[in-house]
């Protein structure tokens, strides 16, 4: 593993990997990589890769866990094995059950639950490759994945964090950053609705830092939510930029 | 202050559609005087209502509607039928027998077995419950013979065309019988394999193309560049 590094930003103000504090990682979205799932997205968030899957709605196994008023939306967060320098455990650890939560309640006021009784909605992420800030990676292809299964939604939902290092504030940690910085606020939100559906804090920021680091997270998801709409659309329109082609060789 | 975005536009879950007075249609909902799209789809309105037609789907059961299911399971006293939906549909033995049914004297899976295709009608179906279905009605009942074919249940209604004009132009020129489940699983039935296949083709190129303009017409014509083509090489 890599050494602590001393300082986290150079003189020039920028970071480890060349970013502006304000500069989220590239982004790339692909909708409807796996045919066998409902819906299902990829992400890469600069080194991360994730891969997000719905299923349903569909019935609910075991029946007990079906509620009378509203659908039951189950999330599995997992790490691969080979997603971390040292082999992870595939086993489901602490970190990971707890994430499974945190996510499932940042996608549930997204959608219309109480549309589909006595059914269930499973989504699942699956890490392939993680360098930090795999929670709010995860939500937003988890959120892709649930607009193209057809799950009637408020919003998409859109994640990104920020945090503190050597003293300053600014977007989007990576690994290396998150572990040797002071602290981590990750924000998941609804764009269109402003409406913020995660918010967490892990670490020490005064009042302005942190309302500093929220305001910033907040415009990160503003930039996520826009390439994430382009993404969703960009599954249809080309679909259907090549039947108006083919149209134009049937008037030919 | 109503604001819309341009017809037949694809737009994504939280699009803002229209602000004021209008009425949220199919795939919408409004919130304080707006109106919001809630499925990836294909935006049109008439004068006050705004509707989404959706890109993607999965069938809600209604009364009333023709559904085509298989069965999956055999019970003490009637069927389980996967009709393509979240909720499993049940076909009771009676409605099937005609009858009243007597577990000494019928043995159900002579009648119906699992993997049985079946075409039906929602006999009910709320919210509080799972729905029922029957096959007391002509035209209904066990699956026979024929292909079948599934689609999204939202491009069904492309499918049938304005007032059935495509259906009808598919039926005609291949000379299949076609049942159209609401479920988005269709039947065909034909007099040769090479009849079926032609409609099977035609409605698979009606799901791809289902948003572009014109569509009957260039199915028609493909259909009837088929047949012309068939016809050569039979004589």
């Amino acid at each position: 593993m890599n050494e602590k590094p001393e300082k986290l930003i150079d003189k020039k103000g920028l970071r480890l990997d060349g970013r502006k504090p304000d500069e989220l990682r590239p982004l790339k979205m692909e909708v409807g990589v796996i045919s066998n799932a409902n819906g299902s997205a990829y992400i890469e968030w600069g080194k991360n890769k994730i891969i997000a899957a719905v299923y349903g709605p569909r019935e609910v196994h075991p029946k007990h866990l079906a509620l009378q008023d509203r659908t039951v939306l189950k999330c599995r967060y997992h790490m691969a094995s080979f997603s971390v320098q040292e082999r992870k455990s595939p086993a489901p650890s602490r970190r990971e059950i707890e994430l499974s939560k945190v996510i499932r309640e940042s996608l549930e006021p997204a959608i219309f639950m109480e549309y589909y009784p006595r059914t269930m909605i499973d989504v699942t992420i699956e890490v392939l490759q993680a360098d930090g800030g795999t929670r709010c990676a995860g939500i937003t292809a988890a959120a892709l994945a649930l607009a193209d299964s057809g799950i009637p939604m408020r919003d998409l939902v859109a994640a990104c964090a920020a945090g503190k290092i050597d003293n300053t504030v600014v977007l989007d940690l990576f690994d290396t950053e998150d572990k040797a910085g002071s602290a981590d606020v990750p924000v998941a939100m609804m764009p269109n609705l402003n409406a913020v559906t995660l918010l967490q804090m892990d670490g020490i920021l005064t009042h302005e830092e942190f309302e500093k680091a929220v305001n910033m997270a907040m415009a990160g998801c503003k930039t996520v939510y826009a390439i994430q709409k382009e993404a969703l659309k960009t599954k249809y329109v080309t679909t259907k930029g090549e039947e108006e082609s083919k149209e134009e060789e049937a008037e030919e | 202050m109503p604001i819309l975005l341009e017809k037949r536009q694809v737009v994504a879950p939280g699009d803002l559609i229209a602000e004021g007075d209008y009425i949220a249609g199919d795939n919408t909902y409004k919130e304080k005087e707006k109106i919001y799209a809630s499925r990836v789809g294909i935006l049109e309105y008439e004068t006050k209502r705004v509707d989404v037609v959706a890109l993607k789907s999965f069938y809600i059961p209604r009364m009333e509607d023709i559904v085509i299911g298989t069965i999956t399971e055999v019970g003490f006293n009637g069927w389980m039928v996967d009709i393509n939906s979240p909720y499993p549909a049940l076909l009771r033995a009676s409605d099937v027998l005609s009858r009243p049914f007597k577990p000494q004297k019928d043995d159900l899976p002579q009648v119906l077995d699992a993997g049985d295709l079946v075409v039906a009608k929602i006999a009910s179906y709320d919210r509080t419950h799972d729905p029922q279905l029957t096959v007391a009605e002509p035209g209904l009942g066990k699956v026979t013979r024929g292909q079948i074919l599934k689609v999204t249940p939202t491009k069904i209604p492309r499918i049938i065309g304005r007032k059935g004009s495509m259906i009808s132009a598919i039926k005609q020129e291949t000379g299949c019988n076609i049942i159209l489940g609401v479920n988005g699983v269709v039947l065909i039935t034909g007099k040769t394999l090479e009849d079926e296949q032609l409609a099977m083709k035609a409605i698979l190129k009606i799901e791809a193309e289902s948003h572009t303009t014109g569509l009957t017409d260039r199915i028609t014509q493909m259909l009837k560049e088929e047949n012309t083509k068939k016809g050569g090489k039979t004589e």
